[in-house]
This record gives C-alpha cells, structure tokens and sequence, in this order.
C-alpha cells in the first residue's frame, strides 16, 4: 500500500495529536499540560487543512491556541504556586472519564468501520462519518478557489436570516450576558455602590 | 517568461529546469522549490534585523541629538554585525530551576511568531509567499503565538520578575490583540476580501488610510502595542522589573527574542503598509512588479520610520492608563469606526454609485467613508475630552473633600474655593 503526500502528513499529525493527547492527562506539571494540549489544538489545525478547511483552521488557531490556552496557562500561574507545582493527575471519579472515554471511542469506530464491516460498502450510518474519499469538488479549478467559495458561503449563511443569523446573534448575546456576570462577579463590593 | 515581467515565476521556471536536469522531477521538485523558498524569506527575514537594529539605534540618535554607532566600519555600519559576533560567544546560562525544555522553546517561538507572518506579505502582484484567501485571519492566529512565547519565556525562567513581566505581556499583548481585528476587520469589509494581496490590489486609486484613517489609526497603534516597545513597553520597565520577562536570557537566546521584536516591529510597519498604505500600487506597479517591491518597501520603511518616531518620543505609559485606553477609548472606536464603514459603504452602493461615472466611484466613496470617519473621530475626542474632565474632577473631590471637611467641619468654604490647590495649602491657609 502506498502512501500519497496527504495520507503520510494525516499519519503523522494523528500521531502527534494522540501523543500529546496522552501527554496532556499523564504530565505532572500543569503547564507541560497546557502545552501538550496546544500541541493537541496545533494537530487538529493541520487536520482541518488536510480537509480543505483553512478558515476554520485559522479559527482552531485564533481560539484554541491563542486564546483558551493562554487562559488556561494564566489561570495556573496565578493560582499555583509556581514551578513546583505537581499533584495527582486523578481524582475520584476517574472511572467515570475512563467509561465515557471508552464509550465516545468505540461509538466513533463503530459509526466509522461498522459499515465496511458489515460490507455495505463507504456509506456510512452518519452522514458526514464515511470513510470514504472527500467528494472533489469538480466544478472548481483548484483547491484554493474551492475555498474562496466556501469562505463566501460561510460568510453568506451567517449573515442570511434564512440560514444562521438568529443563532450567532443568540450566542452574540449569551457571551455578551456571561461577560457582563462575570464583570460583576469579579469586581469589588465597594465599587457596587 | 521574462524576469522583469513575473520575476518570482522566471526563478522558478529556471530552478525546475535546473532540477529536473539532475533528476528531480513533478512533486519532489515542487517540494524542493516550496522548501527552497521557505528558506530564501525566512533568511531575509532573520539578516533584516542587522540592518534595521542599525538604522533605529542612529535615527533615535539623531532624535536625541547625538550620533549613535559611529565606529565600527563607515558611519558604524558594521557595529549590529559585531554585536551579533559578542552575542553569540557570550555564555549561554540556563537559570537553576528553570524549566529547560520550554526556557529553550521559547525564543525560538518568539522568532517564529513574527517569521511566519512573512509567508502572506504580498511584495508585489506576483511576488508573494503564498496568498492565503483567509491571510488576514492568519496573521492574527500567527501573532497570538508571540504572547505565548513571551509567557512560557517568563514563566520558565524560574525568576518572579520575569514571571511578573509575562503577567503584564498577557494583559497587554491579549487586550490589545482586540481593537487590532477589529480595526482589520475594516480594510477587509472595504476590499471584501481576507486575501493580502487583494486587499492592496483594492487600494489602487484610494488607499484605506483615507477611506478608513481611525482603523488606520487603531491598527498601528495597537500593532505597536503587541510588539512591545515604548511607550507600551511595560512588559520590560527597567525600574519596576529589571528587565521583564527575558531577564534571565543571555547570549543568543536574549539575541533571538531582540530579533524577533525589532523584526516584529518591521513587520508591523510592513503590514500597515499592505492593510492601509496600498502596499505594492503605485504608478505602472501593475506592468512592473520590481516597482512594486519598491514601493511596498518604500512604504514599510516609512510606516517603520513612524514605529521609531513614537519610540523616541513618547514616555512609557502607565499600565492602568494601558488597559483603559485599550478598553474604554480604543475598543469602542473600533466598533465605532466598523458600524461606520458599514453603514456609508452600503448607503454609498445602494444609492449613489449609479450617479458617478465609472472613473470618479472610488474617490467619491472614499471621500465620503473619510468624511464618515474624521465625524466619527470628532465625536470620539469629544466624548474622551468630557470623560476625562469628569474623572478629574470626581478625583479631586475624592481625594480633598473629606480631609477638607474632616478638619474644618462645616465650615462655609465650598470645595470649589480650593478643589484645585494641594491640601497642604489649604491646611496650612487655615
């Protein structure tokens, strides 16, 4: 079987994405932690661009990378001691995680290979989980202009009250709302009067 | 294929011949060329500080009326490459107790961080690194790395000055990062496009610092802010921190973060250059792209002249001056200077484009977005003017009114008799 250029970098960042992954619940620093997770979140970049994703790529990067972790580190610093800060990486409900774990893992098979398996070919009990070859899209010229199209449909279907305007509004709103809450949580009781 | 035509396509034709004549043919050659050109930018890129340390260290001599480096080699042009010699055979001393991995992991992102912003710099229309369709999105999520470079620098260094200062480069470096996408934000509304390239291509008759001057204004300014130097450089206050977050770095590894922000800061200038400044047009810039790269260097070396102008001139601010003027002054305008832009671009498409002629749209719509933006920025000033008055004077009374009234009683001397005198005064009158 022979590898093309996609397949071998797939390998390698599932490699690394499962790595660090278990580096992520195995390390004893928090912030070794937090980077192996960056490393998670910088793998599942380059899958979204294996995948002809890069808006959405960038986006893991802006958020994931840029903003939730460096949250994530900030909130170890100032709330552990630093440096030598090592502790159990368990606590007691550890079970549980391991059974959903599981459970998530072998779902996502099962919905993945189950199919194949019972020879009924790439389709898929879920849509959108086959195996089978991304459909090419034949009506571009390449993939950069298969991508310009996207982004601009992107962008069409969150500004069109027929598609998604009223959702990315209400999540407008929600954060807006968590963000005013934990303004108000957050600052002094002198200032409230 | 001419050279003067498509100078980056001339190169590559001529290397593929090259290296399709000792074998190396179809994806391994475009691998090789792909890699090749990774390597020529980058380099560019890390020798670029040599020349740009020089040129600053003289212009803030001659801004502080002295000379600057004036001795090794003619008018001192040598003394960054000597510095960079001593730089890297001084000793290289990792701290007792730093983490070493990331001590170590850290400049190099530092330098990376800002390198990898160079890959969607468009120098001309056909000499650019890759034309990303989301590039604007790109050089954001690439800039975000800097602030964690930064923090693992500080964080890993095992020393609480340097720990203090990754704490300040967070609450700058991250604040700041918002009203910059939201001034990018308008440039891309205007070229209706995330692609470099095609936003500079849409400047060709008015650039955006006309049609959009407060995005203009937001984007250097907070620009400057992510790169850290004065007046934002409370990430390094000598007085208050020693050096900030890279106290404990020496050698090369100090030298690797000192290029990375001078490079940082050259790119800031290359990127107000492409976003507001029209990057490669220019007169007969679309027939000749080596005109091109004159022009956008042209322009990258005066929006960096303007770096080093507010680095010479300006006093260090203060850090809660830095975060109200980021959130209460600069990210409301940026809202501001987006809903506006919005709003006259699309009133300008829907109603007054058809009674131009063809020629004329550009400069009547960027007339009208200026006219838009300077009413936006009076009312900004105007609205800044009075909330700074009023905080003034709610200051002063807070701070003379209950000692006056503590010591006096009630007397009848209101506090607008004295508000303003010192309250050693007044005691001393009474």
């Amino acid at each position: 079987m022979s590898l093309d250029a996609s397949q071998f970098v797939f390998l390698v960042t599932a490699l690394v994405i499962v790595v660090s992954a278990l580096f992520v619940v195995t390390a004893r620093n928090l912030v070794h932690a937090a980077l192996w997770l960056i490393a998670t979140f910088a793998g599942m970049a380059v899958i979204f661009v294996l995948l002809n994703a890069g808006f959405l790529a960038l986006v893991q990067v802006v958020v994931y990378i840029g903003a939730i972790s460096i949250l994530i580190i900030f909130a170890i610093m100032l709330t552990r001691r630093v440096m030598q800060d090592t502790g159990p990486q368990t606590n007691a409900n550890w079970y549980w995680g391991a059974v959903v774990a599981v459970g998530v893992l072998v779902a996502a098979l099962t919905m993945l290979q189950l199919p194949n398996a019972l020879t009924l070919g790439a389709s898929s009990l879920v849509p959108g989980f086959s195996s089978a070859p991304l459909p090419q899209p034949a009506e571009f010229a390449d993939a950069a202009a298969f991508n310009t199209a996207t982004l601009a449909n992107l962008g069409l279907a969150l500004s069109s009250p027929d598609h998604y305007l009223l959702p990315l509004l209400l999540v407008g709103a929600l954060l807006a709302v968590a963000m005013v809450g934990s303004i108000n949580i957050a600052r002094d009781d002198k200032e409230r009067e | 294929m001419d050279f003067f035509l498509n100078p980056l396509g001339f190169i590559r034709e001529w290397l593929l011949s090259l290296l399709t004549s000792i074998g190396i043919t179809g994806p391994a050659g475009d691998f090789a060329l792909i890699v090749l050109g990774t390597v020529v930018v980058g380099g560019l890129g890390l020798t670029l500080p040599l020349a740009l340390i020089y040129i600053e260290r003289r212009l803030i001599g001659r801004f502080q009326d002295r000379i600057g480096p004036n001795r090794v080699g003619p008018e001192g042009i040598f003394q960054t490459v000597a510095d960079a010699i001593k730089l890297l055979i001084k000793e290289d001393i990792t701290p007792l107790g730093a983490d070493k991995f990331i001590y170590n992991l850290a400049p190099i992102m530092a330098v990376v961080s800002v390198l990898t912003m160079w890959a969607i710099l468009p120098f001309s229309y056909n000499v650019f690194g890759t034309d990303l369709n989301v590039g604007a999105l790109y050089f954001v999520s690439v800039g975000s790395l800097g602030t964690l470079a930064i923090m693992l620098g500080g964080w890993a260094s095992n020393n609480k000055y340097a720990l203090l200062g990754a704490f300040r480069t967070v609450a700058q470096m991250v604040c700041y990062e918002v009203p910059m996408i939201l001034a990018i934000l308008v440039p891309v509304l205007l070229a209706s496009s995330m692609s470099m390239n095609a936003i500079s291509a849409a400047q060709d008759q008015v650039w955006f610092l006309f049609s959009a001057p407060v995005a203009a204004f937001i984007f250097f300014l907070t620009s400057v802010a992510e790169t850290g130097r004065a007046p934002f450089d409370l990430l390094e206050a000598e007085s208050e921190i020693v050096a900030g977050f890279n106290i404990e770095y020496s050698g090369m590894k100090f030298g690797m973060f000192f290029v990375g922000e001078f490079l940082h800061a050259f790119t800031v200038g290359a990127l107000t250059a492409t976003l507001f400044m029209g990057g490669w047009t220019g007169p007969f810039a679309d027939q000749y792209p080596l005109l091109g790269m004159l022009y956008f260097s042209l322009k990258a070396f005066i929006a960096y002249f303007v770096v080093i102008w507010m680095r010479a001139t300006f006093p260090r601010i203060r850090i809660d001056h830095m975060l109200e003027l980021n959130w209460k002054f600069l990210v409301p305008l940026a809202l501001g200077s987006i809903v506006v832009t919005m709003l006259v671009d699309k009133l300008y498409a829907e109603f007054l484009q058809a009674l131009f002629v063809e020629g004329a749209r550009a400069y009547v719509r960027g007339g009208l977005l200026l006219l838009g933006n300077l009413a936006l920025a009076a009312g900004a000033m105007v609205i800044a003017t009075r909330a700074a008055r009023y905080m003034r004077l709610k200051e002063e009374s807070d701070k003379y009114m209950p000692v006056v009234e503590a010591e006096h009683g009630h007397d009848d001397h209101g506090h607008d008799d004295h508000g303003h005198e010192p309250h050693g005064v007044v005691a001393a009158a009474h």
